[in-house]
């Protein structure tokens, strides 16, 4: 892509050249010496988290060990895998309906879908937390379902404030689609289910991609909505973390974040290599 | 509006066809105003006019991409109603092409096969046959994203044309391209036309690309069709002055009824023409600037109309001479071949300026 850029006449020279490097290097530093800290401790053979004893792969077989932390992270899949799934859909479906239709009420629904991503997550785990409380015996009496578990609780509230991404990522991909190439499929006889499924969707794909790995992402992070809706027996991994922090540092803590870390980024070059594999192909596509 | 088109069931026929757009703020915009249309089978019909006039927005109507407010569509004697495009036997190509960019060529064609559940063996032999019609034999497992804009047009008109539609609707299907490439188009879609037979509705605002393709026009202007006839009636008979000025270009002589066979030009001069507007409505002559004939002054053979005037301009184009003569109350633009026989004028010149009565028609508006 830089190939056959020329140099810009506004690259910086001389001194101030040197002097965007070092804030450059400070910037990184800032960024990754936490990451690096965490992981050089996490090998630490010591109980206490500040003083270097010497290396050990100790805590990440106490991790291995601990049943308690494999029931949250089984946890965390769970919640994150269900609520990703519905949030894909229902958020997909909404950035079609606010994209490809005119109807009563869209500017409303347009700025209350959006507001989870504004309002403080702790706003959000309140209304979380009283909504439950007030409704779960409504919702109980459909067969099959359980709102006084926590799972549910947890896969809810995920869905209630994942839809709001998921939305807006999609929806940045529909609006540069044409939309004549629906109108196309329709008049080469296809019907709207078959339009969507074979000419829309192939082409948001990325979008709903990426929305998906944010919201899983957005998951697996969340610590404040889970702790307010989390029950006993369903406590997510994150929320199991902070509740370690409290009962006193243990390097476990470390060993964990770090397998946490390494799953997050883990995604998040994922997605790296998607999109860069998606543009490269539209980039070919532009060259002829 | 008279319509030549007889036969019992014209392949496409339009009556009364309204289509009003509203806005939130409930103003609304007609975009087409009671339209009666008869299209012929097998004819190429055009649908010219300028942007916004309402000619894409009938197109769609057609195609069902657009429900008409009032009024009726059929196809085939058949009654559209509110049927969804996908069960329209219409197909169109659409001004952007609107191909699929995750599909090859071959994918694309065959999408509307596919969709109609035609069996896979003859879907096969039907976008060969389609893809050897458009010369894009080459190009089957290409992408559009990788295939010029005539190339990419030509895929356009083959996912349309292989599911041998009753109608085929292009909605300025060669805007996109240059002129060389648009001329050589021009020419393939008249031949392709004559070839598979089936009807084409074509929309486009180049008059001239109207004029040579089509076996009749419609012109349209502000939502209303003002005239539909041959190419040649349009040119050379235009009963109104946007059609006259829209095509090509001509001169206009203001002027007022007299009699059904007698006008009454600006500065009295009576002229021999019929008209179908009563007497005394404002109207104007118009006659095409190839059509005026320049001689010296009281030179002009007699049997013509005639207009005294003196040459303002000259301009010379290559092929032929452009005078600019002032008559009394105008100007008219004269153009004659550049040929060494005929006589140069000069500026400042006294003239006769003479057309025949045939030439000249009345127009209204």
């Amino acid at each position: 892509m830089s190939k056959g850029v020329a140099r810009s006449t506004a690259e910086p020279q001389g001194l101030s050249r040197w002097w965007l490097r070092g804030h450059s290097l400070l910037v990184f530093v800032f960024f990754y010496a936490p990451i690096v800290v965490l992981f050089v401790f996490s090998f630490n053979d010591s109980n206490a988290v500040g003083n270097w004893k010497g290396f050990t792969l100790g805590w990440y077989e106490a991790f291995l060990d601990n049943q308690n932390v494999h029931e949250s992270i089984w946890i965390s899949v769970k919640v994150c895998l269900f609520s990703t799934v519905i949030a894909v859909v229902l958020g997909t479906a909404s950035a079609l309906a606010l994209e490809r239709f005119r109807w009563w009420g869209q500017k409303a629904f347009d700025a209350v879908l959006y507001l989870p991503i504004i309002i403080p997550d702790v706003t959000m785990a309140v209304m979380m937390l009283v909504f439950f409380g007030e409704t779960a015996h409504w919702f109980n009496v459909i067969p099959g379902v359980d709102l006084t578990s926590g799972l549910e609780k947890l896969v809810l509230s995920h869905v209630a404030f994942n839809i709001s991404f998921v939305s807006v990522v999609v929806r940045a991909r529909l609006a540069n689609l044409d939309a004549s190439m629906e109108e196309a499929a329709a008049d080469l006889y296809a019907n709207r289910w078959q339009a969507f499924r074979r000419v829309t969707l192939p082409q948001i794909m990325p979008g709903v991609l990426g929305g998906a790995l944010l919201a899983i992402t957005i998951s697996l992070d969340d610590v404040v909505v889970s702790s307010f809706v989390a029950a006993v027996g369903a406590t997510p991994i994150s929320v199991y973390v902070f509740g370690m922090l409290r009962k006193g540092v243990s390097p476990l803590v470390n060993s964990v974040s770090v397998v946490m870390l390494t799953a997050s980024i883990s995604l998040v070059l994922a997605s790296l290599v998607f999109s860069r594999a998606t543009g490269s192909e539209r980039e070919e596509r532009l060259k002829t | 509006m008279h319509d030549t088109t007889d036969g019992p069931r014209p392949a496409v026929e339009l009556q009364g066809v309204v289509k009003r757009f509203g806005d939130r703020s409930g103003t609304e915009v007609t975009a087409v105003d009671d339209l009666d249309l008869r299209i012929a089978d097998g004819e190429f019909f055009s649908l010219l006019g300028p942007s916004g006039c309402g000619k894409t927005t009938t197109l769609r109507m057609i195609a069902g991409l657009e429900l008409p407010t009032a009024g009726s569509i059929r196809i085939h004697g058949e009654e559209m109603g509110l049927r969804p495009p996908n069960r329209r036997p219409v197909n169109t190509v659409f001004q952007n092409y609107a191909l699929f960019p995750h599909m090859t060529v071959a994918k694309n064609i065959g999408f509307g096969l596919e969709m109609r559940k035609v069996p896979t063996g003859d879907r096969a032999e039907l976008i060969d046959w389609a893809i050897q019609l458009v010369e894009m034999g080459a190009l089957a497992h290409r992408k559009p994203g990788q295939l010029s804009g005539g190339q990419q047009q030509r895929v356009a008109l083959a996912r349309a044309l292989v599911n041998r539609p009753e109608v085929l609707l292009l909605d300025e299907p060669l805007g996109a391209l240059d002129l060389k490439l648009r001329q050589q188009m021009q020419h393939e879609l008249k031949t392709l036309q004559r070839e598979v037979g089936i009807t084409f509705v074509y929309v486009t605002h180049d008059q001239e690309e109207a004029v040579t393709m089509s076996d009749r026009i419609g012109v349209m202007h502000d939502g209303r069709l003002l005239q539909v006839d041959t190419p040649e009636a349009i040119y050379e008979r235009p009963t109104t002055r946007f059609v006259a000025d829209f095509i090509g270009q001509s001169n206009f002589l203001e002027a007022t009824v007299a009699s059904a066979d007698e006008v009454v030009l600006a500065n009295g001069q009576r002229l021999r023409l019929s008209s179908d507007s009563p007497s005394g409505e404002a109207v104007a002559v118009t006659v095409r600037p190839e059509r005026l004939t320049v001689h010296r002054r009281g030179e002009a053979p007699a049997g013509l109309h005639h207009l005294e005037g003196r040459v303002e301009t000259v301009t010379y184009l290559g092929n032929a001479i452009v005078y600019g003569i002032g008559i009394d109350w105008m100007h008219l633009d004269v153009r004659c071949p550049a040929t060494l026989a005929v006589e140069r004028r000069d500026v400042g010149d006294e003239v006769t300026v003479s057309f025949e009565p045939r030439h000249a028609a009345v127009v209204t508006g």
